[in-house]
């Protein structure tokens, strides 16, 4: 007998515009010490699903419309409040997604880390404490006796989730449901977290829930896959089968949307566009402190027409050198060669002409579009701007850019909430090329899309570099990505280039100790070379 | 943290001069002077009382002795209470004023924190529009309306309780607080509100709840701390408030304390006491508004850590 066996469950939610189902009949089982993940985009209905079963759902909007859970034999969606409760954190433990959010900024990870054992089990506050720094130790924390005491703010993100997971562990529970772990994570941060999770749940044989959007992340460690759509089990199986015979077309598409390969690459030489030496971004820290050095006596070249890719993790400088380019910020020392011009000591007219010619991409394309402004009035605005188009024709302007990036003539009249994230990245997309630039730089464009669109825009961000002649500068994390869309990738630690190639030598000859260690990091890396 | 205390404790001089300031002057201009009565008096009397206080010299060196007594504590003698200085009159006034001020601050911190807490539990449902509407009502209601309905209910229909007086007779602080906490209640109730309803939307309360807690112990170990940070903030500039805004509620209960004598100052053109009041009153607000910042920040683990390295 399974560990826990849900069938058919169906869970509703209604709201002023009426009744959805979010969770459709849907079922899966998770075996005692193995992996099931569940993967679907945003809105599939996996989340919803397994916080269903745990009674964590707000009731209304949501309601359980039928279905059972069988854990252990007893079913838990006829649970009352307070049974449910003895089992939650006790037989069945969680982990968030952002672990910035889902620990208590008020309270020590002692305190918190010791409340389910308290609770569940009466155990003295001591005998807790001990437990916990066990626990601490076990998930590799360094240093728990100085750190139990600390706030979360004093933690990093991968941390953070270690904390969370000695927190879920501290009961021993059967069933371990993990949302989204590694979503909010750094690639490296990723694998060990991955692995981690792997590691204790094999040596606890406990069985786990793994809730993705990534198929790969899931690759290595999942013994059963389940792949939702719209609150559908669209196919289940076990690994192998999913990933070598996959049937239903959803998820040959989200199998087919893993960035994958090399680009090609071009042998032809083109003039530099962009020449970069010595360039040196610090913060100063306060006084008596040392600078900053997030970007440290970098130098590159970008030639006319090329996308380069720039990788590393948070903290690498990646973000900065993308913004000290176009001026965004204040550059401590170095040279930016721009077409010929020495960017860093353009003034006024010179500075905004200049800016015409380079236009910038953000991660996030919802808090860096106005809200108050129409997709007319954001694409309108640099048109008007910059003199590219007068008023009677900037109509005809902002018309063309939607066709551009393949948003229907008629949404542009709506704001930014009514789009999907990757409308909004259109949109964004589609202002930064209004004033016709030259260049580019998108500072992680997809990190924040599902897979799939993820995929569509990146094809729109190729199809465009060649039809405007565009030379790109693309910042990411993620490995896999800058490899599909660059040309060639830079390599970036601590705020220096540690190694520079085409996609297809570093990921077959890594030099660098650190690069081998980016590349061993990626989730699923079978699947993508 | 030091740092941050002593900063905004020089920044507070400016402004506590500014005030000095503008109340000095303002009382000048004000048509009439403190011995002006419906009796002639004497010139040679009135010249000799306003060169007693000062009242002769131009009004510059005025306002410069009058900031030189300042420095050394002295508020002046009282122009109207002839032998009394003013130091001795708030000295007076204040134990009454303070009492007061603050059990009306815990009647608005109990009632206040509590419906908004309650009301926050289950938005949107009788048990949140029920206590908003009274904190709406609290807000609305003046308390020189308030004062005399409970009056007249408590102490003149049901004789439960006094209907004047402070510290004569068993129960008589008990309206007065009320009356003067009651709008306070009002603000802190909604504050509470919106402090706890963005706290439960958090994702650790969330966690809280996945590991099983009880509701209860959810709100109180996990969302309280953080909900009623903005409640914490507020209690300054309240409490600031309750002691300068309690003349109403003073006259009303005939109770002898600083807020009477103010009125009456004013009425009077005492000038010093005015001023002295004033100086007195608006040194405090500053004293509680950095009070309640420095708590509500110590309140937060993370500006908390600021503050030590600061």
């Amino acid at each position: 007998m399974p560990l826990l066996s849900v069938t058919d469950l169906q869970v509703d939610f209604t709201t002023r515009n009426g009744r959805t189902t979010a969770v459709n009949k849907v079922s899966f089982d998770v075996e005692s010490g193995k992996i099931t993940a569940i993967i679907g985009e945003s809105g599939s209905g996996k989340s919803v699903a397994c916080y269903s079963l745990l009674g964590l759902l707000p009731t209304p909007p949501a309601s359980i419309e039928g279905g059972t859970a069988l854990f252990e034999g007893r079913d838990l969606l006829q649970m009352s409040e307070s049974e449910l409760r003895r089992i939650r954190g006790r037989d069945v433990a969680m982990i968030f997604q952002d672990p910035m959010t889902s620990l208590n900024p008020y309270m020590t990870i002692g305190d918190q880390l010791v409340e389910p054992l308290v609770y569940h089990h009466k155990v003295s506050k001591s005998a807790a404490r001990e437990r916990a720094l066990e626990l601490l130790t076990e998930v590799g924390l360094r240093d728990p006796h100085a750190t139990i005491d600390q706030y979360p703010h004093q933690f990093s993100g991968g941390m953070r989730q270690r904390v969370m997971i000695a927190m879920a562990l501290i009961n021993e529970p059967k069933l371990l449901i993990a949302d989204e772990p590694t979503t909010a994570l750094d690639v490296t941060i990723q694998a060990q977290i991955l692995a981690l999770i792997a590691d204790l749940q094999r040596k606890r044989n406990i069985g786990v829930i793994f809730i993705s959007h990534d198929l790969s992340v899931v690759a290595d460690i999942a013994d059963e896959i389940v792949v939702m759509q719209q609150g559908l089990v669209v196919e289940r199986g076990d690994r192998a089968a999913i990933f070598d015979h996959a049937e239903h077309p959803y998820t040959r598409k989200l199998l087919d949307a893993i960035p994958a390969g090399s680009k090609a690459v071009t042998a032809e030489q083109r003039e530099d566009l962009i020449t970069v030496s010595n360039l040196c971004t610090w913060f100063g820290q306060g006084k008596g402190k040392e600078p900053l050095r997030a970007v440290d006596n970098v130098s590159f070249t970008i030639q006319r027409g090329e996308i380069l890719g720039l990788v590393g993790e948070s903290g690498s400088g990646k973000s900065t050198i993308g913004r000290s380019l176009l001026r965004l910020l204040p550059i401590t020392s170095g040279e930016v060669l721009f077409d010929g011009v020495d960017v860093t000591q353009l003034q006024g007219v010179g500075l905004k002409q200049m800016r015409r010619r380079m236009q910038m991409i953000f991660q996030d394309p919802y808090a860096s579009l106005n809200p108050r402004m129409s997709v007319y009035d954001t694409l309108a605005e640099p048109l008007l701007l910059h003199g590219i188009e007068s008023r009677k024709t900037v109509e005809h302007g902002v018309l063309r850019l939607m066709d551009d990036v393949g948003l229907p003539r008629a949404f542009v009249r709506k704001y930014p909430h009514e789009f999907s994230g990757g409308q909004r990245q259109r949109i964004a997309i589609g202002r930064a090329l209004a004033t016709r630039p030259e260049f580019i730089v998108a500072d992680e464009p997809v990190s924040a899309l599902d897979v799939t669109i993820q995929a569509q825009i990146l094809d729109l961000m190729l199809e465009l570099g060649s039809e405007y002649g565009l030379t790109m500068l693309f910042v990411s994390h993620d490995l896999a990505v800058v490899r599909h869309i660059a040309d060639r990738i830079l390599v970036l630690y601590k705020g220096q280039v540690v190694e520079q190639g085409t996609g297809e030598v570093l990921f077959n000859n890594p030099r660098q100790e650190y690069t081998r260690q980016l590349l061993q990091s990626i989730p699923g890396r079978a699947l993508i070379s | 943290m030091w740092r941050f205390v002593g900063w905004r404790l020089l920044q507070a001089i400016p402004v506590i001069l500014a005030v000095i300031t503008v109340t000095f002057f303002l009382v000048r201009a004000a048509p009439g002077g403190p011995f002006d009565s419906e009796k002639a008096v004497i010139p040679e009397v009135k010249a000799a009382l306003e060169a007693q206080y000062r009242l002769d010299l131009p009004l510059a060196q005025q306002y410069l002795a009058y900031l030189a007594d300042l420095a050394q504590g002295e508020l002046g003698p009282s122009f109207k209470y002839p032998g009394r200085s003013v130091n001795e009159l708030i000295a007076a006034g204040l134990p009454a004023t303070a009492e007061l001020g603050a059990y009306a601050l815990l009647v608005a911190i109990f009632f206040g924190g509590m419906a908004g807490v309650i009301a926050s539990l289950k938005p949107n449902t009788a048990q949140d529009y029920i206590p908003m509407s009274l904190a709406m009502i609290g807000i609305c209601m003046p308390t020189f309306l308030l004062g005399p309905l409970l009056v007249l209910l408590f102490g003149i229909h049901l004789e439960w309780l006094p209907v004047a007086g402070w510290g004569d007779m068993p129960g008589d602080k008990i309206l007065p607080s009320i009356t003067l906490g009651a709008a306070y209640a009002a603000y802190i109730a909604r504050l509470s509100r919106a402090g706890m309803l963005e706290i439960m939307s958090q994702d650790y309360i969330r966690t809280a709840r996945a590991k099983g807690l009880p509701e209860w112990q959810v709100v109180t170990r996990h969302a309280l701390r953080g909900g009623l940070i903005p409640v914490v903030a507020f209690l300054g500039p309240a409490f600031a408030g309750l002691l300068a805004g309690s003349f109403v509620v003073e006259t009303i209960f005939q109770i002898p304390g600083l807020g009477r004598f103010y009125v009456q100052a004013a009425f009077n053109r005492d000038y010093t006491m005015i001023l002295g009041t004033t100086v007195f009153l608006s040194t405090l607000i500053v004293l509680f508004n950095l009070l309640s910042d420095v708590l509500a920040a110590w309140l937060n683990p993370r500006l908390r850590a600021q503050f030590g390295e600061a």
